[in-house]
């Protein structure tokens, strides 16, 4: 067993309602809705408009810089393109497609004569031209990491930890897609030149332990598979870099820093479609789960399907909900609407109906100190609060705020039910705005100096 | 189907689950871990330790009431602070206390501790202790006479028994003369609390059991009470007063006095303790020491209050000192030290 992590949390993994049900296939959706941002860095530009024919695979979004592009995850006609609500709220330029329900393949789409025999380079162009990006949810491009981290990186890890309670999309990949979840790993070892692969996944997954290991004793994969103590926040990229390794991710650093690089189950899958089929990212699986859905099931479902759908394939929603949430309970975003499409980093969809928020009027810290056990960062986030609920940016820097991951664990676990996370939220920003303003006054005087002296 | 434009939503920040455990259920357990040492003092004392247990946690619920309701404060005598602080100002009392003084007690550890710091969490002192602090001061008489089980008269109900004035196991040990203490309650009668002493600080037995309840509820930690009683523990071990025998002196000093009340209850206040563990662990050691120092050359025969409020004064300094080491920074830490 691994070695541990700093902090974390128990929360009840609230697993059993899904993790026995097999990834099933959604109905398609009469349109999709695409937007243009799925990924860490800007928005990709459409490449189309109302009334073209797209098929799936079919290019639609380029990117500019930090990025990935975006592809048709359905046939048929575009009927939109303009701004519509997405998952990070607010609104993004979107492509809305009506499916024909032919899923007619692009040509685009094709699948190299042998993919064992690609260089490095070419597999890299693969996945880049594939639209992978981090599948767990951070969706930082899969192709920059990799390009990046070539000759520094010792210790490929793939990330199958799935600590957020309800989620257990990875968990039945992991049963249902073994082959890919290996053949996946095993062209990341040759790409970044390492011997072995390491697959760390929460010991709840026993199953999917089991069904690995099969899989790498047949075909003789360079991969291991190590299995985690469950423990939130486990699948934080420097927590398992930290458990897997023992050493720990810089401040302000990247795994890369210390020879690591993490790629999540799916993203490894995508990997495997990319290099063997030419086959972008266009569909997605996601645990729809939470005590507000009738059937809770994990579906898969074409990119921009929105949520709406996903809850009708479940039976619909109980009476009461109140509160939709993409992503896990812990790191996930609340929706004020069921419009939203699923994107590249929708793991989940939970809906709440019964006393899962436990907010109190007026929530006073007692002290207790339980946050400070509980940060996996090594932060004091009772004293963070102080500092930003009084606009105190100095002292935040000092308390390194930007360290924060935002994991949730220490407001989990505060008995005075304090807006922790939230808070940092809003420090971090503080902490930007001042460090921004700092930077525009020296610019400024600097150019005053330089007026002065000519 | 559902009909989801008409969900009424909100959307907050992550995390969207909180654990069980909240203010209020943190306190519920601090009372029902003084629940045991309440039965016994009642037991050994008569009915007067409930009634004035009860008077002192009910005349703290109202100060707080009453405070916040004049300066229209959001109420918060729901998450039950008020009454743990009550309970343990009556637990650092004797039990012979007029119900009006303990009142007065409770005003102080509620008004000018508490709420005027601006409320639960705020406070930098232990109110409980202060209460009693500004008690002793202000009617020293009443706080220190004491019931004296060992005459044999202490009935189980009503208050008919002899009172003595200052003869507690404390003055024996302040003097070193253990065989007189010995010859008047054994170290069984100490670990027991059938002794004279404040109304729930005599039964180490019971305090402990309070304490393992505690720890396993998770409210507490095994550090500061390890901390504390290690260090007293140790410091009488090695050096006993008058030349008793090592063993002896450290038993009585251990479960003599308000130290089982005191490292469990007190010291552990989260307000006026370090959030971090090796905070915690040096606020212990200072607690221990300060306790020493007091019943050993101090005027006063215990020194568990006393030691506990400096100690509290110094959790801002020990914060601040004890931080956690930043992640990822161990690692370049000790190449530079190996650079150097």
């Amino acid at each position: 067993m691994a070695q541990a992590f700093f902090g974390g949390v128990h929360p009840n993994d609230m697993k059993a309602a899904t993790n026995e049900k097999a990834i099933e296939q959604l109905a398609p959706p009469a349109k999709v809705v695409i937007p243009m941002s799925m990924h860490f860095g800007a928005p990709c530009t459409p490449l189309v408009k109302v009334g073209d024919y797209v098929k799936v695979g079919q290019k639609i979004g380029e990117f500019h810089g930090l990025g990935a592009p975006i592809h048709a995850s359905v046939s048929g006609k575009v009927i939109a393109v303009e701004p519509r609500p997405y998952n990070m709220g607010g609104n993004m330029m979107a492509v809305v497609i009506e499916n024909d329900g032919k899923d007619e393949l692009s040509e685009e789409v094709k699948a190299p004569e042998n993919p064992d025999s690609l260089t490095v380079d070419e597999m890299v162009e693969a996945v880049k031209n594939a639209g992978i990006v981090g599948m767990g949810g951070a969706t930082f491009p899969t192709h920059v990491k990799i390009s990046g981290g070539i000759g520094k990186v010792d210790t490929v890890i793939i990330n199958g930890a799935e600590c957020e309670p309800y989620i257990t999309g990875d968990h039945r990949t992991m049963l249902e897609r073994p082959e890919e979840i290996i053949g996946g790993a095993t062209y990341l070892a040759k790409m970044f030149g390492v011997d072995k692969v390491i697959i760390g996944v929460e010991d709840n997954k026993q199953n999917g332990i089991d069904v690995m290991n099969k899989v790498i004793a047949e075909k003789h994969a360079p991969v291991v598979v190590e299995p985690l103590h469950c423990r939130y926040p486990q699948g934080g990229e420097k927590q398992l870099c930290q458990a897997i390794t023992g050493k720990q991710v810089p401040p302000g650093g990247l795994p890369s820093n210390i020879g690591c690089a993490v790629f999540n189950i799916n993203t490894t899958c995508a990997i495997f479609r990319a290099i063997t089929q030419g086959m972008p990212v266009v569909r997605k699986i996601v645990t729809v789960s939470g005590s507000g859905v009738i059937e809770p099931k994990n579906l898969e479902c074409p990119i921009g399907t929105p949520v709406s759908n996903l809850f009708d394939a479940c039976g619909g929603l109980k009476e009461g909900t109140y509160k939709l949430i993409m992503g896990g309970p812990m790191m996930g975003m609340a929706q004020y609407t069921t419009d939203v499409p699923v994107g590249k980093g929708t793991g989940a969809m939970l809906a709440f109906c019964e006393k899962e928020e436990q907010t109190v009027e007026n929530p006073q810290c007692i002290r207790c100190g339980k946050c400070v056990e509980a940060c996996p960062m090594h932060l004091e986030p009772l004293f963070m609060y102080q500092y930003a609920s009084k606009g105190m940016v100095d002292e935040l820097n000092e308390a390194h705020i930007m360290d924060c991951m935002e994991c949730g664990a220490c407001a989990y676990i505060c008995p005075a039910r304090m807006h922790l996370t939230h808070m940092f939220k809003t420090g971090k920003q503080l902490v930007k705005n001042k460090a921004a303003a700092d930077k525009a006054a020296a610019e400024a005087k600097k150019a005053a100096q330089e007026k002065k002296e000519a | 189907m559902t009909d989801y434009k008409n969900l009424k939503l909100i959307a907050t920040s992550s995390p969207h689950i909180r654990s069980a455990e909240n203010t209020r259920s943190i306190m519920l357990d601090v009372i029902i871990a003084m629940l045991p040492a309440l039965a016994y003092a009642t037991w050994q004392f008569g009915l007067k330790a409930l009634t004035l247990t009860a008077v002192s946690a009910a005349a703290c619920v109202f100060w707080e009431w009453l405070y916040r309701t004049l300066l229209k404060k959001p109420q918060s005598i729901g998450d039950l602070s008020a009454v743990v602080t009550g309970m343990l100002l009556a637990f650092v009392c004797p039990v012979t206390t007029p119900y009006w003084v303990i009142v007065i007690g409770a005003f102080f550890s509620i008004v000018l501790v508490k709420q005027l710091f601006g409320g639960i969490g705020k406070n930098f002192l232990n109110p409980a202790l202060v209460g009693r602090a500004c008690l002793l001061a202000s009617y020293v008489g009443y706080m220190t006479t004491w019931l004296d089980p060992a005459a044999g008269k202490a009935p189980l109900m009503g208050l008919v028994a002899d009172t003595m004035t200052g003869a507690t196991p404390m003055s024996y040990l302040k003097t070193g003369d253990l065989a007189a203490l010995a010859e008047k309650y054994s170290v069984l009668d100490m670990f027991l609390g059938k002794t004279g002493g404040s109304l729930g600080e005599v039964s180490a037995l019971m305090l402990i059991a309070g304490g393992v309840w505690l720890l396993y509820r998770k409210v507490i930690s095994w550090h500061i009470p390890a901390a504390y009683i290690g260090t007293v523990a140790v410091l009488s071990l090695l050096f006993p007063k008058g030349g008793a025998d090592n063993l002896q002196f450290m038993l009585y000093s251990v479960f003599g006095g308000g130290l089982m009340l005191g490292a469990i209850f007190m010291a552990t206040d989260y307000a006026t303790s370090p959030v971090t563990k090796k905070g915690q662990l040096i606020y212990g050691i200072g607690c221990g020491l300060f306790t020493v120092f007091i019943r050993y050359f101090g005027s006063y025969n215990e020194g568990v209050c006393y030691s506990i409020m400096v100690m509290n004064l110094f959790v801002p300094l020990i914060d601040k000192y004890t931080k956690p080491v930043r992640f990822g920074t161990v690692k370049s830490a000790k190449k530079e030290a190996a650079a150097k």
